[in-house]
């Protein structure tokens, strides 16, 4: 569902349309140059729609995580003093445990997209670059 | 600040004549020992980096070489020059020093800071290094009718990055003068001065390869100084964080509180939410800064810009939990008093806190130590300066000169030529404005740059890689909403005027209650793309929208 979708970020932009099926309102106006309508035929694929879908289920749901964990540890730190300032051992706290722990998120999901493009992203992508590049070349 | 050098001369003449406290020397107030040596270490930068400016600069031969080195840079190098473009004095001195100062609320700052690398790794490096050529205005105008847009990215870049660029060479002229003891306003514009020129050497002469080169080995420079202290602190304290934290703790006089968030943010309401809005442009932000955006081309693939991520993160991470110690260290071993005599931000509390770990003031390894971070800042704030200068002189030169003024008949050699008498312009312009507002409290305008990138920057490349219905419109009203909308609340904030942290303390026009803006202006920015594209007459251009998606998720036919 969330091949088409819009960027994550947005928060107030509500949804502006998605589709996954070419819309004719979308379709420009004139003929396409012969570059284009191959890229257009690339674009309208199966293969390139997989690759399209695998790349934004993971990254889209993914950067939505992180900035709410993220906004979660800023509003804790803001709202929930008491919270925050428990001490768990010694003088480390609630808070330096958090704040430690968006330094290891951030770490653990960098290494992870990493693996996730290299296994599952770079051999599609990979695959109609070099199909496109060779009917160029022929 | 403009008060604390006769506080500080005051300090150097009581403990000179009691020579009761020595310790208690701040770090300018003895300068004058140490200078030599730290004058030494900044020659050695100087001359260190202008050989390889010259170096790079007989390989820079055509524009390729010039805006992006040449593509040939590894993802580990050019990981090493994301950091070094990225870690500016302000996050190196300024978070140790905010630490020192207000415990916990100084690293929930930087952590803003590391977690927005995730938005440039997982939505941003990528595609924009398999789209585009030389600037952030490449991707945002690909699809779109290309002057109107040229002129919007060329805009947006120019003001994100001047305003960087001020205050790092205010801050510039601030600290390397405390550093080397100079009290006098003709001395305090001098280093300005020099700062100015010689980003305008690096970026002339060595153009991307040279820049990439100093920023570089301003990285390793900063990483090993930083173990270095760090290591030292954490040995005087037995490798015991909790050891050092509470000792930070009971020195600060401020006791549990030290460790526990809101000395700085928490004060009141206003200043909650005003934390809140700076921790939302910072993570949306740095994936919309021109400069760093540009490090990306500086590779051939992808591949290797998503290895310049990683590696910067690491690097970075590494980096910002080691102000934790050096922070925390620094409030450990120095009274809250005299960080605030040398410097009321705190900003030189990681010198003095080297310098106390070294043995104190009077002892060589003190010296030594001092003059290494001192080095180590002066190396920071010029590579960072370049990268900024280079980012908004190619945006000029790529944008707005080829593309708008010249209709893209502009040869290479042209185009070059214009970046370079950019860059010349854009510098003396920086030195005019940094020497007129070394006085100022110009700190603001680093969170400004922020929340411009999260606003104007990052709803128009996400939109333009994203959504195939974006138009020519929608990208319009982002980038100058975006823009409009973050200045204004600036100008009308108490940033500008009305406190006596102002830039302006002198008057009061303010009705935004909040120092960052991002709060309304980033909603605001994805709001306007979305609406100026809904109302849109014309229809994308989908055959242009397929050649950027399919370029920018396969990386075919990229530069």
């Amino acid at each position: 569902m969330a091949t088409d979708a819009p960027p994550p970020e947005g928060g107030t932009d509500t949804n502006p349309a998605p589709t996954t099926a070419p819309d004719p309102a979308t379709t420009a106006p004139g003929p396409a140059t012969p570059g284009q309508a191959r890229f257009l035929d690339v674009q309208e694929s199966a293969e390139f729609g997989e690759l399209r879908r695998t790349y934004r289920n993971f990254a889209f749901p993914l950067t939505v995580a992180f900035i709410a964990w993220y906004l979660l540890y800023v509003l804790l730190s803001n709202y929930a003093g008491a919270f925050m300032g428990t001490k768990l051992f010694g003088n480390i706290n609630v808070a330096l445990v958090l704040g430690l722990a968006q330094f290891a998120s951030t770490f653990l999901i960098a290494w992870y997209y990493a693996r996730h493009a290299a296994t599952k992203l770079d051999p599609k992508a990979e695959a109609i670059k070099s199909r496109m590049e060779t009917e160029t070349d022929a | 600040m403009s008060h604390s050098p006769s506080t500080q001369s005051a300090g150097l003449v009581t403990t000179e004549l009691t020579h009761e406290l020595p310790t208690r020397l701040a770090a300018a107030s003895d300068a004058s020992e140490h200078r030599p040596l730290i004058i030494t270490l900044f020659a050695l930068f100087v001359v260190a980096t202008l050989v390889i400016t010259v170096w790079a600069g007989r390989q820079t031969k055509n524009a390729s070489d010039f805006y992006a080195g040449g593509r040939q840079f590894t993802g580990f190098q050019n990981g090493l020059a994301v950091s070094g473009d990225y870690m500016s004095a302000a996050s190196f001195l300024g978070i140790a020093g905010a630490i020192a100062l207000f415990g916990y609320d100084g690293f929930l700052y930087s952590i803003g800071f590391l977690v927005a690398w995730l938005v440039a790794l997982l939505l941003v490096a990528e595609p924009l290094r398999n789209s585009g050529r030389y600037t952030m205005g490449d991707v945002l105008a690909y699809r779109m009718r290309q002057r109107p847009v040229r002129t919007a990215a060329g805009a947006s870049t120019i003001v994100v990055s001047i305003f960087y660029l001020l205050a790092q060479m205010a801050g510039a002229g601030v600290l390397v003068s405390l550093l080397l003891g100079i009290t006098s306003d003709a001395g305090k514009i001098a280093i300005v001065a020099l700062v100015g020129l010689l980003m305008i050497v690096y970026v002339t002469i060595g153009g991307m390869k040279g820049t990439t080169w100093v920023q570089m080995v301003k990285a390793v420079l900063l990483i090993a100084g930083t173990l270095l202290i760090t290591f030292l602190i954490l040995w005087k304290f037995n490798f015991n964080l909790s050891d050092l934290l509470g000792t930070a703790a009971s020195n600060s006089g401020k006791g549990a509180a030290f460790l526990e968030p809101g000395l700085k943010y928490g004060v009141t309401e206003t200043s909650k939410l005003d934390f809140l809005s700076l921790g939302i442009a910072l993570v949306l932000g740095t994936a919309g800064l021109p400069h760093i955006l540009i490090r990306f081309y500086t590779v051939p693939t992808a591949k290797a810009a998503r290895k310049s991520v990683i590696w910067a993160i690491g690097i970075i991470g590494a980096f910002y939990l080691m102000t934790i110690v050096l922070g925390f260290g620094a409030a450990a071993l120095l009274k809250p008093a005299d960080i605030i005599a040398s410097n009321k931000a705190g900003n030189t509390a990681a010198p003095l806190a080297a310098l106390e770990i070294g043995g104190g003031a009077d002892s060589t390894g003190g010296a030594i130590l001092l003059a290494v971070i001192s080095a180590v800042a002066f190396a920071t704030i010029l590579a960072v300066v370049a990268g900024l200068t280079l980012a908004s002189s190619s945006s000029f030169a790529h944008d707005i000169y080829a593309n708008v003024i010249r209709k893209g008949e502009a040869t290479e050699q042209e185009e070059v030529r214009a970046a370079r008498w950019a860059t010349v312009a854009i510098g003396v312009v920086s030195i005019a404005l940094g020497a007129l507002a070394r006085d100022l409290n110009v700190a603001g305008l680093v969170a400004l740059a922020f929340a411009v990138a999260a606003s104007a920057n990052l709803p128009t490349l996400l939109y333009s890689l994203f959504w195939k219905r974006f138009t020519t419109q929608g990208a319009l009203w982002s980038i100058y909403g975006g823009l409009a909308s973050s200045v204004l609340l600036v100008l009308f904030s108490p940033v500008v005027s009305g406190k006596p942290t102002s830039m302006f303390p002198g008057v009061d026009f303010h009705f935004f209650p909040l120092e960052n803006p991002g709060l309304i202006s980033i909603p605001l920015g994805f709001l306007l793309g979305w609406l100026g594209t809904v109302l849109s007459k014309e229809a994308p251009d989908r055959g242009k929208y397929a050649e950027l998606e399919v370029k920018s998720l396969t990386g075919t036919g990229a530069h």
